[in-house]
């Protein structure tokens, strides 16, 4: 008896899989047919229909970062990175409170995103081409304009790359600093040492500890971080620029119509600041607002929510629960934060900055 | 062994034809039980490639291990190799195996030594050596790797005085934050020549010692084992100092720049030398325990019988005790050699560059290729716990009771 149940069991879970295996093969042979086609959307099988029926958007940030994504002691996330998580919550639920957040480490961050684990990764995530075409990512517009720098202790004397010939600069592995680094100082014939960490505390606290002369990552990162060192007025963020890093939100590629919405809420919130919106007069402007811009954003007009799969009054869910591009700075980043980081390039367009939306109509 | 047909039992298996008689068979059932086995396997292996690639052709990105063959650009802190970020993800990845087999190498002999004492200091007579010895095994052995990696790194190594405040170092140890110089012989002209002559020095010196010892039991006349041996050597030593005119190498003692470098002697980096510390200690601590229940496996009796001889404490330990321990210790001893191999992994915590960091985190992370750089360290690391398996099963082979 004993025997036939073995069997039964073993022909059960042999024939199984095979048979989920052709469902699944079919149905991929069909997606790839009509992905080139007319695109993922018409399948109705987009990412953001996933998010809608599970009532919360989970969102991968650092938390380790001030100004970007940092948790307080009650838990509680703030910071640039997560206010793009919040504004996405806030089109889609009309709330900014519906995100499941991650924490993920720089060297992680990709292969979750990859696998499917998070909806939308806003983690302080360098812009390049080979992640854009490579490593399966879709970028969202730019939130921050960033350089890369270098932190030193201020008696060290250290002005130029070129003073740090036959010292140790603490790097953290997997982002874009490693390579820069190694670039700039190949261009220099500077050898150096490179102490590579996984963990952005351990980079730190080593460079705190004396180990390396220097520290390098994102300008923004390294004013960020040195709030949180002891002694911080000791350390200098040198007025270095090995690189560009755009930084900017990302989600999986392959899903065109949930990369459009978390492009256009992005924009919306920057075009918002374009046209003076903000969360103090949003309201006031859906009543009585008569410049058609205004109205096409704020969904008063035409229906550029609905081709997004949004409702259509999106952009006004984001600006009053979130607020424009110009707000969320200012509280995480600028005067109203404790970083006061300058606006320099993440000016808009019209004030001299790189900050530009594309039309809303 | 041949087993005896059982009476009731036909010694072939029944043809198919019979197919009751064959399913009652207890041996096909056997085969039949592997074969089932065998399929499930494959699969779910099939699935998993078919889920994987799917995935992949979903996000655009083809299956492959050319990515080895592109320029890595991304620097590597030390290495044995010459290395620059200009070669490829393949050279990366040598660097970091060197790096690797580095650490396991050294680690594996230090935690012997390590281990063997302590073990053997846990049995001493000396009341304070075996209760600091006790202690030793029980901290280590009940706190998790990673903290005493974190601890030696943080806490010791580049807790040590800084190289600007260069006052605080004297004689010719250097003991900084940046690393530890420590003086190390540098080959002079005429090496080869030092290096053939001991050579051959040393295997006279075997020669003669088997001579001396078959001299001293057959004929029983004085073996002078020692100056037959040192003499050999002795001889071999001043001919090459008369060929060459000097020593095989001289000392390089570790020097201070103007530009607050170190330079010269043998340096050693907080990352290697917190992770070496910090994996022989603990695996030292496991193989004490090992060594000491190997030593209290040996019977009484031997103990008093070599006591009965006359020997000495640490000749009886040496001639008598370890031999016989061995045959216990040996196969324990092989997994926590595995274990400080699989365990180096953890030299990422404390930022040394071994291979499971170098592919694992630049490489993967720079490519997305985490399935290939995940298979490229799996085979490495079985690859590694393999051959210590196989010299270790070789060695216990050879220290096993041989039964006549």
């Amino acid at each position: 008896m004993r025997k036939w149940g073995f069997l039964l069991l073993a022909s059960v879970l042999f024939v199984a899989p095979l048979a989920s295996c052709r469902d699944r093969s079919a149905q991929t042979g069909q997606t790839t047919a009509t992905t080139t086609a007319q695109g993922q959307s018409q399948q109705g099988s987009s990412r953001i229909d996933t998010i809608v029926s599970r009532g919360k958007l989970i969102c991968g940030v650092s938390g380790e970062l001030p100004g970007f994504s940092f948790v307080d002691e009650k838990g509680k996330y703030s910071g640039l990175d997560v206010d793009v998580c919040r504004a996405v919550a806030a089109a889609i639920f009309d709330d900014p409170e519906k995100v499941e957040y991650r924490k993920l480490n720089a060297k992680d961050r990709f292969t979750v995103l990859q696998a499917g684990e998070i909806d939308i990764l806003s983690r302080n995530t360098t812009y390049t081409a080979s992640r854009d075409t490579t490593t399966g990512l879709e970028f969202a517009p730019v939130i921050f304009y960033d350089s890369q720098s270098i932190m030193v202790k201020k008696d060290s004397g250290i002005k130029t790359l070129q003073d740090f010939a036959g010292k140790s600069i603490c790097v953290q592995t997997g982002t874009s600093t490693e390579q820069n680094l190694s670039d700039q100082m190949r261009k220099l014939g500077v050898k150096y040492t490179p102490v590579v960490f996984e963990d952005v505390n351990a980079t730190f606290a080593t460079y705190q500890e004396g180990r390396c002369q220097g520290v390098t990552a994102d300008r923004s990162q390294l004013v960020s971080k040195r709030t949180t060192l002891p002694n911080s007025e000791n350390n200098v963020v040198l007025p270095i620029v090995m690189s560009k890093e755009p930084l900017a939100p990302a989600v999986k590629s392959g899903d065109p119509k949930w990369a459009e919405a978390v492009r256009w809420i992005v924009f919306a919130a920057i075009e918002a600041e374009d046209l003076g919106i903000n969360s103090g007069n949003v309201d006031k402007l859906v009543a009585s607002t008569t410049d058609p811009n205004v109205k096409r954003l704020l969904g008063k007009e035409g229906d550029l929510g609905k081709g997004l799969g949004l409702p259509n009054d999106y952009a006004v869910r984001v600006v009053k629960k979130v607020g424009n591009y110009g707000e969320m700075y200012d509280r995480n980043l600028g005067p109203k934060s404790t970083l006061k980081l300058e606006r320099g390039q993440n000016r808009l367009w019209k004030d001299g900055g790189l900050l530009y939306s594309p039309p809303f109509r | 062994m041949n087993p005896e047909p059982q009476p009731g039992k036909s010694q072939t298996l029944p043809k198919f034809k019979d197919l009751s008689k064959l399913l009652r068979d207890d041996r096909f059932w056997k085969i039949a039980g592997q074969a089932i086995a065998l399929i499930l396997v494959i699969v779910v292996i099939a699935i998993l490639w078919d889920n994987l690639s799917a995935n992949y052709s979903q996000l655009g990105i083809a299956f492959g291990f050319d990515f080895l063959n592109s320029q890595a650009s991304f620097d590597i802190g030390e290495s044995v190799i010459p290395y620059s970020p200009e070669n490829t993800y393949r050279q990366a990845y040598f660097v970091g195996l060197i790096n690797s087999l580095r650490v396991m190498g050294l680690g594996i002999i230090f935690a012997t030594v390590a281990g063997l004492t302590v073990g053997i200091a846990r049995l001493s007579d000396n009341w304070l050596l075996r209760s600091l010895a006790g202690l030793y095994v029980e901290v280590l052995r009940n706190t998790p790797l990673l903290l005493q990696l974190f601890f030696w790194y943080f806490a010791v190594f580049i807790s040590l005085p800084k190289l600007e405040d260069n006052q605080h170092m004297r004689g010719p140890i250097y003991l900084t934050n940046r690393g530890i110089a420590v003086p190390w012989p540098v080959a002079l002209p005429g090496f080869e020549i030092w290096v053939i002559l001991l050579t051959v020095g040393v295997l006279a010196a075997a020669g003669l010692w088997m001579w001396r010892a078959r001299v001293m039991l057959e004929e029983a006349k004085p073996g002078r084992q020692l100056f037959w041996a040192l003499g050999a050597i002795g001889l071999s030593a001043i001919l090459a100092f008369i060929i060459t005119k000097n020593l095989p190498f001289r000392l390089d003692f570790p020097r201070l720049t103007p530009e607050l470098q170190l330079e010269g002697g043998l340096k050693l980096t907080p990352e290697f030398a917190a992770l070496v510390t910090g994996l022989s200690l603990y695996t030292g601590s496991y193989i004490a325990e090992i060594v000491r229940a190997g030593i209290q496996s040996v019977s009484r009796g031997q103990w008093e019988a070599g006591k009965s001889l006359g020997l000495k404490s640490g000749t009886m330990m040496r001639m008598v005790i370890l031999p016989q321990a061995l045959r216990v210790i040996v196969p324990p001893l092989t997994s926590q050699y595995l274990n400080l191999a699989k365990n180096s992994s953890l030299a990422v915590a404390v930022a040394y560059p071994d291979v499971y960091f170098v592919v694992g985190s630049p490489t993967l992370n720079q490519t997305g290729r985490a399935i290939e750089a995940m298979l490229i360290i799996m085979v490495t690391y079985l690859t590694i716990s393999l051959i210590v398996s196989l010299f270790m099963n070789w060695y216990n082979n050879t220290v096993q009771i041989k039964e006549r």
